[in-house]
C-alpha cells in the first residue's frame, strides 16, 4: 500500500511540475490531503498549548488555523505537529510540515544558511528581566554582580553576555534547561534576575502566587521577531502564507473584525482596499491560486490580528501582554501590512 | 549421698518463685531501640537525626497532600479555593489539574468518543500475556496471545480489517510453506520458505488485495492518527512492544554472537556494539529527523513505528549481552552433554541450554525490561507527547502554568506501578524455576 502511494506521489509530483509550475505545489499537496500539517511548540504559553479536549489554542496556533481557513476553507482543517527546539526545522526541511508557526526568531542564519522563507513577522518580542521587588532595582542597569538565571543552549545566553559586556558589569550565571525549572529556581532564590523574552517573562510572573511582588524591567536587550516560516523553494506557498498574515493584520487596520467580516463582504463597501481584501472587488485570490474569499475565511477563522492577540496574550488574558511594538503601525506600533491592491 | 540429701532437704526449695518480668531494658520496644536504635552514642546520634529529618520530611509533606484540592478549573482558582478553605498560604497541593487532564494524561489526544478501543485493547492485553506469565492458565489461550499483537495495532489505529486479516493470513501461509519446503527438500529450505512466503505474499499480494477488498466490504473501525496518541498509552505501546519484541531479537543476537559462522556472528556483533555504544537519545533523534531525509518525500513512515523499531534494536542490544552472560554461565559440559544425546544445535539450544541460561539472566532480563519501560519518557525530545511531554503541554496552558509536583506524582505513580508489577513477577518466577535446593 506504501509503495503504491510513494508511485502515485511521484507519479502526481512529476506532472505538477510538468505542467502547472504557476501554481504551487505545496498548496496542490495540503488542498489534496485536505488538511495542514502545521508545526507548533509541544507548549508555550499563550502562544500553543492544548486545552482540555485536545484542541490546540494559541497566538501561533491562530496563525495555523488563519492558513487553513485562507487555503482549505475549514480552520479545523489543520494537524497539529508538536516540534521542539532540536525537531522544528528538520521537521519543515523534510517536508513532514507545510508551515512552521512556533515562536521562532527570523535571523540572518536561518533565513539563509537552513533555506527557509520567512513570511513575516506575528509578534516582535524581546529578552527582558524580572526581579523581585524587594530587591529594589528598577533599571537592568543596576544588576552589576547579580546572579543570573538564564536557559542553556539559546540565542538569549548570548544576548546577556553581550549586553553585560558592553554596559561594563559583571553577573554570575545560574545555567537551566527549561522554563518550567527556571521558573521554581527563580521562586527558590537561586538567581535574583531571571531573563528570558518578555513575553515568556509575563507568563511565568502570570503564575506566581503574588504576581505584584515581581517586576520586569524596562530595559528590553535583544530583537526577537517571531514569525512563521515556510521552506526555501516555493515561493507562491510562502506568498499564500505571507499574505494571510498580512490580512489579518490589514483587516484589524480597517476595522474588520470576525463579527463584522461576512456583512461587509456580502456587498461592495465603501473601501475599496477593504473590497479588494475580501474579493468584492478585483480578483487578488486568483493571483495566490485562492478563492476570492479567501481573506474572509482566514479572518473568520479567529478574528482580525487584534482580535487574535487580545484572546491569546493580550491585557485580558493572564499572560497580560500590553500591545507595544505590536500594535497598528496607526497606533505607534510596528504593524504595517502592505497595501492590498 | 543420702545423708548429704538429707541434710540438704530443708534448704529445697519446694515451688518455684514465680517467674519475674525481665528488665524494663531487656524487653520488647525498649529492647528492640536499645539494640537496633541507640547500641552506642554514634548510632544514637544517627537515629536521632535520621529521626528528625522523617520529621521534617512529613511535616512538609502531610500538611501539602491532606489539604489537597481535588476540583477546581485553573491554578488560581485552586489558590482561591485554598485561601477560603485552609488560610492563605497555606501548603496544599491541586490536585485539580489531574481531575481536568488525567484522559489526556492516559490517553493523549485519542478522541473520546473512542475511548472504548484503548480501554478494550488494554483488557485484552491482559487475557493475552496470562497464559505466557502463568502456566496455571489453560494453555488454549496461548492461540489468542499469538493473534493479540495484530488485533491491538488494529483496535488502537482502526481503518478496515483487511490489511490486518491479510497480515494474520500471511503467517498461516508460513506454516504450509514450512511443511513443504521441508518434506520435499530440507528442513534449512522449509525455514527460508517460512520466512519467505509471508514476506513475499505481504509485499505483494496484500497491498491490491487488502484495497480491493476494503473497497467492496469497508468493514472496520474509525481511522485514528498516530498523532493522536500520546500520554501513558504511548508509553505503554512503545514499552510493551519493545520489551515483547527486544526478547526473541536479543536471544537470537546472543546465539549469533556465540556462532561459528562468520558473517553472522560478525553481523552480530557490529549490530550489538554500535547498538549500544550509541545512547538513546541519538537513535531517537536519528528515527526522528535523519530518516525524514533518506526516505524519499511523500512517504508517510510512521514515527511511533519509527520509534517502536528504535527502542527494540536498543533494548534487544542489551537484552543480548544479558543473555550472553547466561549462556557464558553454563558449564561447558552442558553442551557437551546436548552433543553426545545427538541433538542438533536447535534442539540442543530450544531443549538444554536456552532454559538453563535463560532462567540465569531472569534478573538482568528484567531489569532491561524496566529501564526499557522508563527511556520511553525520551520521546519527549522528539516532539512526542509521552506523560511527561503532556505535562509540560498542559503546564503550557494559562490555567494550569506554574504547577509540578501534582502532574510529576501522577506520573511517577503509573510508571512505579508498572515496573513494580514486574518487579514482583520477576522474583515470582525465579522462586518457581529455583530447582536447586538451597
Amino acid at each position: 500500500m506504501k509503495t503504491s502511494v510513494f508511485l502515485g506521489v511521484l507519479a502526481a509530483s512529476g506532472l505538477t511540475a510538468g505542467i502547472a509550475s504557476a501554481q504551487s505545489e505545496t498548496l496542490q499537496e495540503v488542498q489534496d490531503r485536505g488538511t495542514l500539517n502545521c508545526g507548533v511548540s509541544t507548549g508555550l504559553t499563550g502562544f500553543s498549548s492544548p486545552n482540555s479536549n485536545g484542541e490546540w489554542e494559541g497566538f501561533d496556533v491562530a496563525v495555523c488555523r488563519a492558513v487553513a481557513g485562507a487555503v482549505l476553507g475549514d480552520p479545523q482543517a489543520v494537524e497539529f505537529v508538536p516540534t521542539t527546539g532540536q525537531t522544528r526545522f528538520t521537521a519543515l526541511s523534510s517536508g513532514e510540515i507545510d508551515i512552521l508557526a512556533r515562536n521562532t526568531t527570523w535571523t540572518f542564519s536561518r533565513d539563509n544558511d537552513l533555506k527557509f522563507e520567512f513570511t513575516g513577522v506575528n509578534y516582535y518580542d524581546g529578552q527582558g528581566f524580572i526581579i523581585p521587588k524587594d530587591l529594589g532595582v528598577s533599571s537592568a542597569k543596576e544588576l552589576d554582580g547579580a546572579t543570573v538565571c538564564i536557559q542553556t543552549g539559546t540565542t538569549t545566553e548570548l544576548n546577556l553576555a553581550d549586553y553585560f559586556r558592553s554596559n561594563n558589569m559583571e553577573y554570575e550565571p545560574v545555567p537551566i534547561e527549561t522554563n518550567a525549572e527556571a521558573q521554581q529556581q527563580y521562586l527558590a532564590g537561586a538567581c535574583d534576575v531571571y531573563t528570558t523574552d518578555a513575553s515568556g517573562l509575563a507568563a511565568t510572573r502570570a503564575t506566581f502566587e503574588d504576581p505584584s511582588a515581581h517586576v520586569i524591567l524596562p530595559e528590553i536587550i535583544s530583537k526577537e521577531p517571531l514569525g512563521p516560516l515556510v521552506r526555501h523553494g516555493d515561493n507562491e506557498w510562502g506568498d499564500i502564507v505571507r499574505w494571510t498574515l498580512n490580512a489579518l493584520i490589514a483587516a484589524e487596520e480597517y476595522g474588520v473584525t470576525s463579527a463584522n467580516v461576512q456583512d461587509m463582504a456580502s456587498a461592495t463597501g465603501d473601501n475599496p482596499e477593504v473590497n479588494r481584501l475580501l474579493g468584492t472587488e478585483g480578483d487578488l485570490g486568483a493571483m495566490i491560486g485562492l478563492d476570492a474569499d479567501w481573506a474572509v475565511q482566514a479572518i473568520l477563522a479567529g478574528g482580525n490580528y487584534g482580535e487574535i492577540f487580545e484572546r491569546n496574550i493580550g491585557e485580558t488574558t493572564p499572560v497580560g501582554l500590553a500591545r507595544g511594538l505590536n500594535a497598528q503601525w496607526t497606533d505607534g506600533g510596528l504593524l504595517y501590512a502592505p497595501p492590498f491592491r | 549421698m543420702s545423708e548429704m540429701n538429707a541434710q540438704t532437704v530443708p534448704y529445697v526449695r519446694e515451688s518455684m518463685v514465680p517467674q519475674a518480668e525481665p528488665p524494663v531494658t531487656e524487653r520488647g520496644a525498649v529492647k528492640w531501640m536499645r539494640e537496633n536504635l541507640f547500641s552506642s552514642w554514634f548510632n544514637a546520634i544517627l537515629t536521632i537525626i535520621g529521626l528528625a529529618f522523617v520529621a521534617w520530611v512529613l511535616m512538609h509533606i502531610v500538611p501539602w497532600l491532606w489539604n489537597s484540592i481535588w476540583f477546581a478549573g485553573s491554578l488560581t482558582a485552586c489558590r482561591e479555593i485554598r485561601d477560603a478553605t485552609w488560610g492563605a498560604g497555606a501548603p496544599s497541593a491541586c490536585f485539580a489539574v489531574i481531575t481536568d487532564r488525567w484522559q489526556q494524561l492516559l490517553l493523549g489526544f485519542y478522541p473520546s468518543e473512542l475511548y472504548w478501543r484503548p480501554i478494550t485493547a488494554l483488557v485484552l492485553f491482559g487475557v493475552a500475556v496470562a497464559p505466557v506469565l502463568f502456566t496455571r492458565v489453560s494453555r488454549q489461550l496461548l492461540w489468542f496471545s499469538a493473534v493479540y499483537p495484530v488485533a491491538m495495532v488494529w483496535l488502537l489505529w482502526g481503518g478496515t480489517i483487511w490489511p490486518y486479516l491479510l497480515v494474520i493470513a500471511g503467517f498461516a501461509l508460513g506454516v504450509p510453506a514450512y511443511r513443504i519446503g521441508a518434506k520435499a527438500v530440507s528442513p534449512l529450505l522449509g525455514v527460508v520458505a517460512a520466512i519467505a512466503v509471508p514476506i513475499l505474499f505481504w509485499v505483494f499480494v496484500l497491498p491490491p488485495l487488502s484495497g480491493a477488498l476494503s473497497s467492496a466490504l469497508p468493514i472496520g473501525l474509525e481511522a485514528v492518527p498516530s498523532r493522536a496518541m500520546g500520554g501513558f498509552m504511548l508509553s505503554f505501546i512503545i514499552g510493551v512492544s519493545g520489551i515483547a519484541l527486544s526478547l526473541p531479537l536479543g536471544i537470537l543476537l546472543a546465539l549469533g554472537r556465540q556462532s561459528h559462522l562468520i558473517f553472522i556472528h560478525a553481523v552480530s556483533v557490529a549490530f550489538i556494539e554500535l547498538m549500544r555504544g550509541v545512547p538513546l537519545i541519538v537513535w531517537l533523534f536519528t528515527a526522528s529527523l535523519l530518516l525524514n531525509y533518506f526516505l524519499p518525500p511523500g512517504t508517510t513512515f510512521d514515527l511511533t513505528l519509527r520509534v517502536v523499531i528504535m527502542v527494540t534494536f536498543f533494548a534487544s542490544a542489551y537484552m543480548a549481552e544479558v543473555i550472553r552472560g547466561g549462556l557464558a554461565a553454563l558449564p561447558r559440559g552442558q553442551y557437551e552433554a546436548a552433543d553426545s544425546l545427538g541433538l542438533d544445535y536447535w534442539k540442543a539450544m530450544r531443549l538444554i541450554i536456552l532454559p538453563q541460561a535463560l532462567k540465569i539472566s531472569i534478573p538482568g532480563i528484567v531489569n532491561t525490561f524496566i529501564g526499557l519501560f522508563k527511556d520511553t519518557t525520551l520521546v519527549v525530545f522528539i516532539g512526542l507527547l509521552d506523560p511527561i511531554g503532556l505535562s509540560n503541554a498542559i503546564r503550557a496552558t494559562t490555567d494550569w502554568n506554574g504547577i509540578y509536583w501534582e502532574l510529576f506524582i501522577f506520573i511517577g505513580a503509573l510508571f512505579f506501578i508498572c515496573c513494580f508489577a514486574m518487579s514482583r513477577y520477576s522474583m515470582y518466577l525465579e522462586q518457581k524455576l529455583r530447582t536447586d535446593h538451597r
